[in-house]
């Protein structure tokens, strides 16, 4: 079972929401669809789906061209951000209703439904109306419905995204074991980094209804192929700084530079892009060899454990995840230090030219 | 110790609401109650006359008749308007041009003064000069409201008809267009035809609506007395002498106060005790997410 996109794009009125695309996808995998509002992720699920025609493309399914296939006679089945459950029928009704529509015979329609209802939690439940449960149920309730198709492909588009932090945490661990249950294949719209990462298997960022990396979940985050990947896995986004290349030193401004070692030694001279994740910034010296910045310091955020600083250097908007709390004042100069090691090295088009040595080691 | 201090300043506040309420409300009620247990020969006499009254007007075929006419119209009119709006609402264009124009066209019904709608009719069934009355005759069926029960009340059913579905489908549009487009992509991708996505998405997400829509119909047509009696003015005989027409000649016609504000009382708690039903009805509804 693979689903594979051929130069799939979408195409509303000349707008471009989905560019070309080519993205093969694995049976029996968790494939992360990442990216911000608007970046076209349930656009690209619709095409999957087949609840929207490409404009341009050829969508395969286990080597068949289904483009223009209807939804109905595919094998798919869909979760939403809204929780999506017929509002009349009982939770048994509800997760029985697909089935039904197939014509499964009653006795394994019964088992399927007590199976996945057991998956889910909601044995105790069978007999009420959705609203009658709580939000997390409802998905549950809607997760359910989708599994017992049995579909090849399950979307799953920000399923979490309306229930608040606890439940999310709950059903987030829960749906990599249904996935494993399932053998489908998967994928599962999301616009956190985090969730990404704790989900695994492989990542596709979008940006602006453009794939820009598709692979495993870990390496596009540790070696991310340019500059809107790394801003797009990273929450907050990735900071940038200028630099340039003369001669063997990396030039960061604010008078601070270090050796070119590895590929960048390579490197002709000229200018250059310095990209570093939030949490590698820190307000203390840690490292022998980490360069100082002198920011001002705009806005802090507490998170009980953890400090969000938004700092300006020269303009430009950085912003920190410093560990702890710390009693900062707004406004004042504000010293910083960063690794060279956590640097990750862009070219002015934005295309990756040296990881940053902490991915390499990871 | 400290002494509780009291001020009953408070009362003033409350004041203008309860002069508002005791005029608006409490005031008429009670006098039609006053009228209701005394018997009067006019120049301010009273006398005390108890439940006989009550008594009569329950023994009184009269009302009862005036009753059965009144649900059987009730329920005509409900079980028309409510499928048709519904019909009307599905069939709507759901946005753009199209969608503001029916919006429009269908309020226009709305918008027309009670004693208007019923001399809009009136005129327009007449045999000799209306086009209704007159195509009718002319296609040789034999059609008067004046003089034939079935063509008055099919006269009165039909103007209610085009007067108030409107306002049905309004409502079951605004339900409609409150559900997330998700339902109908969940309902595809299950296979769901076009008759279970009504039963299960459409109807029951507007039935909250409908309860209202409902409830309004059913009280408004149950005091219907304008539209009515300037048609037929409760013809040919008591045909379509409703239960308001009803009251109206007895209070006005022959002046028979007692009986009347009897009458007026049992009419005003059968509708707080049907409404209250329908009310019930729909918290219930509610409570099971309908």
């Amino acid at each position: 079972m693979t689903l594979e996109l051929k130069g799939v794009s979408k195409i509303v009125e000349g707008q471009v929401h989905i560019a070309a695309t080519d993205l093969t996808l694995e049976k029996g995998t968790m494939n992360v669809l990442l990216g911000p509002t608007l970046s076209g992720k349930t656009s690209l699920m619709r095409l999957m789906a087949g609840l929207d025609q490409p404009s341009s493309g050829k969508i395969f399914w286990q080597g068949q061209n289904v483009t223009g296939m209807r939804v109905q006679d595919r094998r798919v089945a869909m979760v939403y951000q809204q929780f999506i459950n017929y509002p009349s029928m009982s939770v048994y009704d509800n997760i029985a209703s697909p089935m039904k529509l197939l014509g499964v015979d009653q006795a394994e329609i019964d088992r399927r439904v007590r199976e996945s209802a057991d998956l889910m939690k909601l044995t105790p439940f069978l007999d009420r109306k959705p609203l009658e449960l709580s939000g997390g149920q409802q998905q549950r309730c809607a997760l359910a419905r989708a599994l017992v198709k049995n579909a090849g492909l399950v979307l799953l588009d920000e399923p979490l995204a309306n229930l608040d932090y606890k439940l999310r945490e709950e059903l987030r661990v829960e749906i990599p074991k249904i996935f494993e249950a399932s053998g489908s294949i998967f994928v599962y719209a999301t616009t956190e980094p985090e969730e990404a990462l704790l989900l695994g298997g492989n990542t596709a960022t979008l940006w602006q209804g453009r794939v820009t990396q598709f692979g495993p979940t870990p390496e596009v985050y540790r070696q991310p192929v340019d500059a809107t990947t790394a801003r797009v896995f990273s929450d907050p986004p990735m900071n940038f700084l200028q630099i340039s290349k003369t001669g063997e030193r990396l030039m960061f401004g604010d008078g601070q530079s270090t050796v070119a070692t590895g590929k960048l030694a390579e490197l002709p001279d000229g200018r250059y892009m310095a990209g570093f994740r939030p949490n590698h910034l820190e307000i203390l010296q840690h490292t022998e060899n980490a360069m100082k910045f002198t920011t001002h310091l705009h806005v802090t955020e507490l998170t009980g454990s953890e400090t969000f600083v938004h700092l300006d250097h020269h303009g430009a908007r950085w912003v920190g995840l410093i560990h702890g709390v710390h009693d900062l004042e707004i406004g004042a100069a504000l010293e910083v230090w960063l690794d060279p090691r956590h640097v990750y090295v862009f070219g002015e088009d934005g295309g990756l030219v040296a990881p940053a040595a902490y991915a390499m080691a990871a | 110790m400290q002494q509780k201090t009291t001020n009953q300043k408070a009362w003033f506040l409350v004041l203008p609401v309860l002069i508002l309420v005791a005029f608006s409300a409490v005031i008429p009620l009670m006098t039609v109650v006053n009228y209701s247990v005394q018997d009067t020969f006019g120049n301010n006499q009273f006398f005390w006359a108890g439940l006989e009254w009550f008594q009569e007007m329950l023994s009184d075929e009269r009302m009862w008749n005036a009753l059965q006419r009144q649900l059987m119209f009730s329920g005509i009119i409900l079980a028309i308007e409510v499928p048709l709006g519904i019909f009307v609402a599905l069939n709507m264009p759901k946005s753009g041009f199209w969608s503001s124009f029916c919006l429009v066209v269908m309020s226009l019904p709305l918008l027309i003064p009670w004693n208007v709608v019923g001399t809009i009719w009136q005129i327009f069934g007449r045999v000799d000069i209306g086009l209704l009355g007159y195509t009718l005759e002319a296609l040789g069926i034999d059609y008067n409201y004046t003089q034939n029960t079935i063509s008055a009340w099919i006269t009165i059913i039909v103007m209610d008809v085009w007067h108030w579905t409107s306002l049905v489908a309004l409502l079951a549009f605004a339900g409609l267009k409150s559900i997330p487009d998700a339902y109908y992509q969940a309902a595809r991708i299950d296979q769901a035809n076009r008759w279970k996505v009504f039963r299960f998405i459409e109807l029951p997400k507007m039935m909250g609506v409908l309860m209202i829509a409902i409830l309004l119909r059913f009280m408004d047509s149950f005091m219907i007395y304008t539209e009515p009696f300037v048609v037929t003015g409760g013809g040919p005989g008591n045909a379509t002498t409703l239960l308001s027409i009803d009251l109206v000649k007895m209070a006005l016609g022959q002046f028979d106060l007692g009986p009347a504000a009897a009458f007026s009382l049992m009419y005003f708690l059968v509708i707080l005790l049907i409404s209250w039903v329908f009310y019930t009805v729909m918290v219930n509804l509610d409570k099971k997410g309908m």
